[in-house]
């Protein structure tokens, strides 16, 4: 450790606002997360910030760290300084809603217009559904099933701050998830969600969502197999009203 | 709240933005290309001329940019349609660096036949 202090800049108010400008001890192993709980508990506790499991398992306190959205709780101050300095915003392409909060209702509410919810066909007095998660359908639908809905792609995804209504790589990745469960009934009315103008299509590969996925998924893949799907459907006559 | 160049910094955006690019300026050079190739309707002499013309110095140092241009567009292509129609795999950044590979291959063997 080459400082004892941190440098932190933080971001204040709403989508107009500030940075403002803390020092906080430097400690061994300090997350990110660690420093703004200091600043919120022992220096300024008008600050609005979130979070819940400190264990990288609830996506909850997902912010944008010197430029990069990231897990907060996960990331150490190591990986990320530059210098003495340290610079927290709230998420992109996101509403601000105070401080480092930010509104993730657009954000859910497109996986829910991705059909991002599991249709089954069974009720709770059938069988258990027998699924080999060696079976290439379980597999793929296994790499892509970790996600813990923090918005990091969301919030590094360009096409999204090109494109308001684009549903954007979690909804996507969700969406391709169902696809591959051989259990799920709505697999044609979910293709025909994400195949217009916002969904899987509207995808430019910049690959920022893989690139900063902190579960090490890779939603641009996800999307590339919407593609195709997509395709296929379209190919099959599939994709129009049932 | 928008992100700015940090999150965009790292190799995937680089190769969007070196596709995008190459693309725009391969589209203006076009124009050029059909006008060259329509000397040819003026006659032998004419087409000639032109060709005498670009034999010059910065003439090849552009048809240079021009290879580079293509080459990196050609080989940045093959790479998304890879990655869209083939089945994923975690090669994604050899393939990044096979299409920069490819382009820088493609300037050096014309150099040679420049030199």
């Amino acid at each position: 450790m080459a400082v004892s202090t941190l440098r932190v800049s933080v971001w204040r108010g709403t989508e107009s606002g500030h940075l403002q400008t803390f020092e906080v001890p430097r400690l061994e192993s300090q997350t990110v997360l660690d420093v703004v709980t200091h600043i919120q508990r022992s220096l300024d506790p008008t600050l609005s910030y979130r979070f819940a499991c400190r264990v990288g398992m609830c996506g909850s306190c997902a912010m944008t760290v010197n430029g990069r959205a990231r897990w907060t709780c996960r990331t150490h101050v190591s990986e990320v300084m530059r210098g003495e300095a340290l610079e927290v915003r709230p998420l992109s392409n996101l509403p601000v809603i105070k401080d480092l909060v930010t509104d993730m209702t657009p954000f859910f509410d497109k996986w829910a217009q991705a059909r991002g919810s599991f249709q089954g066909a069974t009720t709770r007095r059938d069988d258990f559904a027998r699924v080999s998660p060696e079976t290439p359908e379980r597999r793929l639908a296994d790499a892509g099933i970790e996600c813990i809905g923090c918005g990091v792609c969301y919030s590094s995804c360009d096409v999204v701050a090109w494109n308001a209504d684009y549903l954007g790589p979690a909804a996507l990745n969700r969406a391709w998830t169902l696809v591959n469960d051989v259990r799920d009934t709505d697999r044609r009315s979910r293709l025909a969600a994400v195949a217009g103008d916002a969904g899987c299509h509207a995808c430019h590969t910049h690959m920022s969502c893989t690139e900063r996925c902190p579960k090490k998924l890779s939603p641009t893949a996800s999307i590339a197999g919407l593609k195709r799907a997509a395709m296929m459907a379209a190919l099959k006559g599939e994709l129009g009203d049932e | 709240m928008k992100s700015d160049f940090r999150a965009r910094n790292h190799p995937a955006y680089w190769a969007f933005i070196v596709h995008r690019a190459s693309g725009v300026l391969l589209s203006l050079f076009l124009p050029v290309h059909f006008m060259a190739l329509g000397q040819a309707l003026q006659g032998a002499a004419r087409l000639d001329a032109l060709l005498r013309w670009t034999e010059q110095p910065l003439v090849k140092i552009g048809e240079t940019v021009l290879v580079m241009l293509l080459a990196a567009h050609l080989a940045g292509g093959l790479r998304l349609l890879a990655l869209e129609f083939l089945a994923w795999r975690d090669w994604q950044k050899s393939l990044l660096a096979a299409a920069a590979g490819v382009t820088l291959a493609a300037v050096m063997l014309f150099l040679l036949q420049v030199a």
